[in-house]
């Protein structure tokens, strides 16, 4: 495929290729060296866990410099996913420590959906009316709201503590959620400048029909933009499964733990002398995995959206 | 109101819009209600919170004290804290000139010669992998005993490294780490902005025979320094507030090499319960950032781009 892209440029009728011909095919040697490194330094890291999460630990100790999975096993995925009986995954050299992948993923997938669904519906419902409605302050709360996305997450993140820990919400679902599922600054900013793109005719004619300002912003404003709004989305949903210091701090138990702390716990269980590799390079697989899968689907959405929201 | 009733055609729409105008006001602020109430409770409220926490001594237990500026007068002379500001600014001046440059090479790879953008979303899934799962994969990858690094250096006749384990590998190591998460979002951003820059330019330099490193310096590099001031500006930003891949790998260790600011605010609020204490310094830490925005806006002349 790389390849493909690079040919297709390489034969293109140009005239910089006649002008400097030489050059320019030196250039595409250049560009398809990178191009190749980019990848093997890209994808190296995974293959590398992946390996290692297929060999026993017993032979890794053996043979730790082979390519291939040494002593060929699916133990460790099996412990990681709670297939197999902690007594038979010490046997096959695991550390016996329990990874309760199931839970942490149910977990990590609630509050991940719950606060990217949140987060764009009342960032929607909030942009609308920056975008569309006329009132007194409008100028002040959008500016308010622009402030708030200079404000570094370190000032907010002790007093945020102290609130959630004042309303009882330590170790809670809604203690994870809630600094995040009303709103974000990012959110209302996004949305509102895409909002003011919209042609205002079709919202004109539905006032005159006597369409309600609710019936104008569900039947109109977000089937418009169900794109962005979906990509958005997807960047919040993904952003909350990757969060690790917010749920670190108030969502440490067991019960609401989500992937990224139980990761670490699970790290910091193992021992310091011969940690469990195989299984803690399966559970961060495991973890990975549902990114990966968005990723092979929407990466080329994301990559675009980024690029023009990063540069608008 | 008095036009509506004398213009007789008309009458009827006016009055229409006019009612509808009024509960205008009303609805606009119950579509704002939740993100408001989101805004007050979680960034406003906060947001003043914290600078008053930090004029109190506080364990969260009992009554909050006020003690005036008590808590930066001892910031000032605490070592621990300048400790952590520097070990931050290292982190800063490691990861950020490496990664912006590898991002431009990146960039211009992209821009200049690789045709379609399916390649482009390659690029971003170092980026959109957890900081935990990043740590962790590095954190074999480097590991002293069994890491496929050392195992690679010691087949070359290279000494192993301990890397993270060592007082003065640990920070490049953590540095490296991040510039692989990051590079690649980076380079994304940019060449953004390269595509933005018109293609005759670069054809007629070709005519001229200008080289590709010239064409870089004399056309690309001046006219991305908008986007260029928007990705440094969030890169420092974001590097000046390190957390994850430190608490995953070093805990702040080995002696203190990587306990960056971030580290230390956490430790003193949550395995101290100094929250005052602690408050008072991400307030310096949040005027910190606040000027070096402000002082790279100013050297980097942002709103003058020279395409516009």
């Amino acid at each position: 495929m790389a390849n493909e892209a690079l040919q297709a440029s390489a034969v293109e009728p140009d005239t910089r290729d006649q002008v400097v011909g030489n050059s320019a095919r030196h250039n595409q040697t250049i560009a398809r060296v990178v191009l190749v490194l980019l990848i093997l330094f890209t994808l190296f890291p995974f293959y590398w866990a992946l390996r290692t999460a297929l060999s026993t630990q017993r032979d890794l100790l053996a043979n730790p410099a082979s390519l291939l999975p040494v002593g060929f096993t699916l133990d460790n995925f099996r412990a990681a996913l709670g297939l197999i009986s902690t007594s038979d995954a010490v046997a096959s050299g695991g550390s016996g420590r329990t990874f309760a992948f199931w839970k942490y993923l149910f977990n990590t997938a609630l509050v991940s959906t719950v606060v990217a669904a949140g987060q764009v519906f009342f960032s929607a419902m909030a942009a609308y009316a920056l975008a569309r409605l006329n009132f007194p302050l409008r100028n002040a709360v959008f500016i308010m709201f622009l402030a708030a996305l200079m404000v570094p997450g370190v000032v907010l993140l002790i007093p945020n503590f102290v609130l959630i820990y004042d309303l009882g919400w330590i170790n809670t679902y809604q203690g994870i959620v809630a600094p995040t599922v009303l709103m974000s600054p990012f959110a209302v900013f996004f949305l509102r400048q895409f909002f003011l793109g919209i042609n205002r005719d079709l919202e004109e004619a539905a006032k005159l029909d006597g369409a309600g300002y609710f019936e104008i912003f569900s039947r109109i404003i977000l089937p418009l933009s169900s794109g962005p709004m979906l990509t958005l989305g997807i960047i919040v949903f993904i952003t909350q499964w990757n969060d690790y210091f917010w749920p670190f701090l108030v969502g440490r138990d067991e019960d609401v733990r989500v992937l990224t702390v139980a990761l670490s716990v699970f790290r910091s269980q193992t021992p310091q002398g011969s940690p469990d590799w195989p299984g803690l390079m399966a559970g961060t697989l495991l973890a990975a995995i549902p990114i990966i899968v968005i990723f092979l689907f929407l990466g080329r959405r994301i990559a675009t959206s980024l690029q023009f929201t990063g540069v608008k | 109101m008095d036009m509506s009733v004398t213009s007789s055609a008309s009458q009827p729409k006016r009055r229409f819009l006019h009612e509808w105008r009024r509960g205008e006001t009303l609805a606009a602020w119950l579509f704002m209600l939740p993100a408001l109430i989101g805004f007050v409770v979680f960034f406003g409220f906060p947001a003043a919170r914290g600078f008053y926490i930090g004029l109190t001594e506080w364990n969260l237990l009992t009554e909050p004290e006020y003690i005036g500026l008590e808590n930066y007068r001892e910031l000032i002379q605490d070592d621990e804290f300048w400790h952590s500001m520097w070990v931050t600014l290292y982190y800063v001046l490691l990861n950020i000139p490496l990664q912006t440059v590898l991002a431009l090479v990146i960039a211009v790879v992209f821009d200049r010669f690789v045709r379609g953008s399916g390649w482009r979303s390659l690029l971003l899934l170092p980026w959109l992998m957890p900081n935990v799962v990043v740590a962790l994969l590095f954190l074999w990858i480097l590991d002293p005993g069994l890491g496929i690094v050392n195992e690679f250096f010691e087949a070359v006749g290279l000494p192993s490294q301990s890397f993270l384990g060592s007082v003065d590998q640990a920070m490049p190591s953590i540095a490296g780490i991040n510039i692989w998460r990051h590079v690649g979002y980076t380079a994304l951003l940019l060449i953004a902005g390269m595509q933005r820059i018109p293609r005759d330019l670069y054809d007629a330099g070709a005519l001229d025979g200008a080289s590709e490193v010239k064409m870089f310096r004399d056309i690309t590099l001046p006219l991305l320094r908008p986007i260029m001031v928007f990705v440094l500006i969030t890169s420092i930003v974001g590097s000046f507030q390190i957390f994850d891949t430190i608490a995953v790998t070093t805990s702040g260790g080995p002696v203190d090499a990587t306990r960056v600011i971030y580290w230390y605010i956490y430790q003193e609020a949550f395995e101290r319960f100094n929250f005052g204490y602690a408050s008072a310094a991400s307030i310096i830490l949040f005027a910190i950032l606040v000027v070096v925005s402000l002082v790279q806006l100013r050297l980097l002349r942002a709103n003058e781009s020279d395409l516009s």
